[in-house]
């Protein structure tokens, strides 16, 4: 019979010790080893930061509105821009996005109107936008569900590349920490190695899941479990938003070259609560918060760039119109938002409104109308 | 050898129908891909994909890992990427696992899109009792998902149907929930293999399985049968039974069923389901609402009784037979 004290405490006692994560930023926003070979340019950094301080602006704003009640809710991804920027920048227009319900940076990358991502929050649709149209799936809200909508999506590429060999897109695919946590992930991330699905995992590992934290969560850190299911497995530091970017660029070269799946852990932070409704200060301590704070990722940028004078006035002063332009575009799209006819879900329901369905949307509409 | 070379030409056994029908589908439409557990080299525990993986490849016919909430979350996927996936779910006891996937993602995602997105996922279920199985093989959980907008739900009962149904199904744009009577499976009837003929019923109508005059017994699936029989011998007694084999569950065809209704004025549904918040439920209070003044007596229900799916050796006490339909036709005479 196994001793009870003989199990191994550590991941180091397993034999799967976590890797130090990539980093190619210091925190002082110094390069680091290995920057030049990772084609770190004065060009890429400053669209990385422009995309990341109007992506923090978005999110204070819908913050705010929630505060203000425009918004049921909101769930801020203040403190992940650099994991979402980088990596969402290293993938291809035409590459498939899986997000989770946080990705708001990731998604401003990809083109959404702000109209569009608020309107789930605030009321007026259960979706919000076209995720044929920007290659962006619909936010999920049950926990790692998009990780096997992610793989059966790849699993078609894999086959249309069977026929058409021309065919060389990836599907990248975002969940959290918690949600590894999920019978869904790991059928998902089994099921992507076994089958070989053209398809990079994206864990933003932000440290809390609601107030539950990292580490109990999980015996081994989650690269070290995706290893385990066969995948190609990398950890980086997900508040630097240069080796985000290179890592992400990297597994999809290989990816997209007919490589097995990849998995990033992105180690950052959620600076905010879990939602509006949420209270932080009843499970973490302010120092914890304090400490990555100093980390944040848009001022290492900003450091970088003020220290390699590779940003003048006159980008910073742009940059700061076009976040003003922003902030206020969301305001007013928000307040726009209206709710849509109901009648409108009865159409919706099934791809032809059925019998029954047309009875019971005409049901509604005369009883409405009978207040008229 | 295949299931389909073992009955005569002309007469196929519903399991054998089924296997035509995807057969069929897949060669009428490429984006139809089967994926399930050992339905490649073994063809399915029933044997309903036998030979297909011969005939169109293991990326076609892929023998998915077990992993019911992966086999129907990657089929949505598939479905986002323009396929027609045709999941199969081992046994109906199984398909829990994969419900949220079902119930919270594939019945909503075009409601949540707007109706900018199609979903034509087709999940075969083997549903039902009366084969002696263990537990978790011979439930009846279609109500679970009738209650869900945004599926389809649809059960063959006889051969024929089983061939057309199956096409009908995959073809549809909607996801569907499709469910085989297992004990059906070797019920033989004249079959013509091909497309589905254009008078055939659509997916969503019911269909009279034996007209009648005085009462309508409304079944599915593995009950159409036992009305079926149950009309025979009330013949014999004098009395003339219709039988509606409601085909579609979800949504219902009540203009079919209150036809009827007008025509008898006393109505038996039998299903397999506890009647307690089954299907039978609704079909009774729609038809109270719809036809009241034309009902001779209440809606009568034949189902299971309101417990767990008993043991084998129990089995042929809970599930309705010929005797318990016969019992509540003689109760619509009672009032």
């Amino acid at each position: 019979m196994t001793d009870l004290t003989d199990v191994p405490k550590t991941p180091a006692d397993l034999g799967v010790a976590p890797e130090p994560p990539m980093r190619l930023l210091g925190e002082d926003g110094e390069l680091l080893a290995g920057a030049a070979d990772a084609g770190i340019t004065a060009e890429l950094t400053r669209g990385l930061y422009r995309d990341m301080v109007l992506a923090r602006q978005f999110d204070q704003d819908a913050f705010n509105l929630q505060r203000q009640g425009e918004l049921g809710l909101w769930l801020s991804c203040r403190g992940q821009e650099a994991a979402q920027v980088g990596s969402i920048r290293a993938v291809r227009a035409s590459d498939h996005v899986f997000p989770s319900y946080r990705e708001h940076a990731a998604a401003l990358c990809r083109g959404l109107e702000p109209a569009e991502l608020l309107t789930q929050w605030r009321g007026t649709a259960h979706g919000g936008w076209d995720p044929s149209g920007y290659r962006f799936h619909l936010y999920s809200l049950v926990l790692s569900t998009q990780l096997l909508h992610a793989t059966g999506y790849a699993l078609g590429v894999a086959a249309d590349r069977r026929r058409e060999p021309g065919v060389d897109e990836i599907v990248l695919c975002y969940f959290g920490d918690g949600a590894a946590s999920q019978g869904d992930a790991n059928e998902a991330l089994n099921w992507a190695a076994v089958t070989g699905a053209p398809l990079v995992f994206f864990c933003q590992n932000n440290q809390w899941a609601i107030s539950t934290p990292s580490a109990a969560q999980s015996r081994t850190p989650l690269h070290v479990r995706a290893a385990g299911f066969g995948l190609t497995a990398t950890v980086v530091d997900g508040n630097d938003v240069l080796a985000v970017h290179a890592a992400t660029a990297a597994a999809a070269a290989r990816v997209r070259a007919g490589g097995p799946p990849e998995f990033i852990e992105a180690i950052t932070y959620r600076m905010a609560g879990h939602s509006t409704s949420d209270d932080p200060t009843r499970y973490r301590d302010a120092e914890e918060v304090r400490r990555w704070e100093e980390r944040d990722p848009v001022t290492r940028v900003r450091r970088l760039l003020d220290a390699r004078g590779w940003a003048g006035e006159e980008f910073h002063t742009a940059l700061k119109e076009e976040a003003t332009a922003l902030s206020e575009a969301t305001r007013a799209a928000c307040r726009a938002l209206a709710p849509p006819p109901l009648e409108d879900t009865f159409r919706h329901t099934l791809v032809e409104e059925t019998a029954a369905l047309r009875a019971e949307r005409e049901r509604y509409t005369a009883w409405r109308e009978s207040f008229a | 050898m295949s299931t389909t070379a073992e009955v005569p030409a002309g007469e196929l056994t519903l399991g054998a129908a089924l296997n035509a029908g995807l057969r069929q589908a897949m060669a009428d439409d490429e984006s139809v891909i089967l994926v399930g557990e050992d339905i490649g080299a073994l063809g399915g525990v029933f044997r309903v994909t036998d030979g297909l993986r011969a005939e169109f490849g293991d990326h076609r016919v892929i023998d998915s890992l077990l992993a019911e909430s992966g086999i129907v979350g990657t089929a949505i996927g598939l479905a986002l990427r323009g396929y027609r996936p045709v999941c199969e779910i081992q046994f109906d006891g199984f398909v829990y696992p994969a419900f949220d996937q079902i119930v919270s993602q594939l019945a909503k995602l075009r409601a949540r899109s707007g109706g900018r997105l199609r979903i034509p996922v087709t999940i075969r279920i083997p549903c039902g009792g009366g084969i002696g199985a263990v537990e978790h093989h011979s439930e009846s959980n279609e109500a679970y998902f009738c209650h869900t907008a945004g599926l389809r739900v649809v059960a063959c009962a006889s051969p024929a149907d089983a061939h057309w149904m199956i096409q009908q199904a995959i073809a549809c744009d909607d996801p569907v929930i499709f469910y085989e009577p297992k004990r059906r499976y070797w019920d033989k009837a004249p079959v013509e293999p091909g497309p589905v003929p254009a008078d055939a019923p659509a997916l969503d109508q019911a269909r009279i399985a034996r007209a009648g005059a005085d009462v309508t017994v409304i079944a599915y699936g593995p009950a159409v049968r036992v009305a079926l029989d149950a009309a025979t011998v009330a013949e014999s007694e004098g009395r003339s039974l219709e039988v509606i084999d409601l085909r579609s569950l979800s949504p219902l065809d009540f203009g079919t069923l209150t036809a009827s209704v007008r025509k008898t004025g006393r109505v038996v549904v039998v299903h397999e389901a506890p009647t307690f918040c089954g299907l039978g439920a609704e079909i009774a209070a729609e038809i109270t609402e719809r036809c009241f003044h034309l009902l001779e007596a209440p809606v009568q229900r034949v189902g299971g009784w309101n417990t767990p799916y008993p043991p084998a050796r129990t089995e042929e006490h809970y599930l309705p037979d010929l005797d318990r339909v016969l019992d509540a036709v003689d109760g619509t005479y009672q009032y």
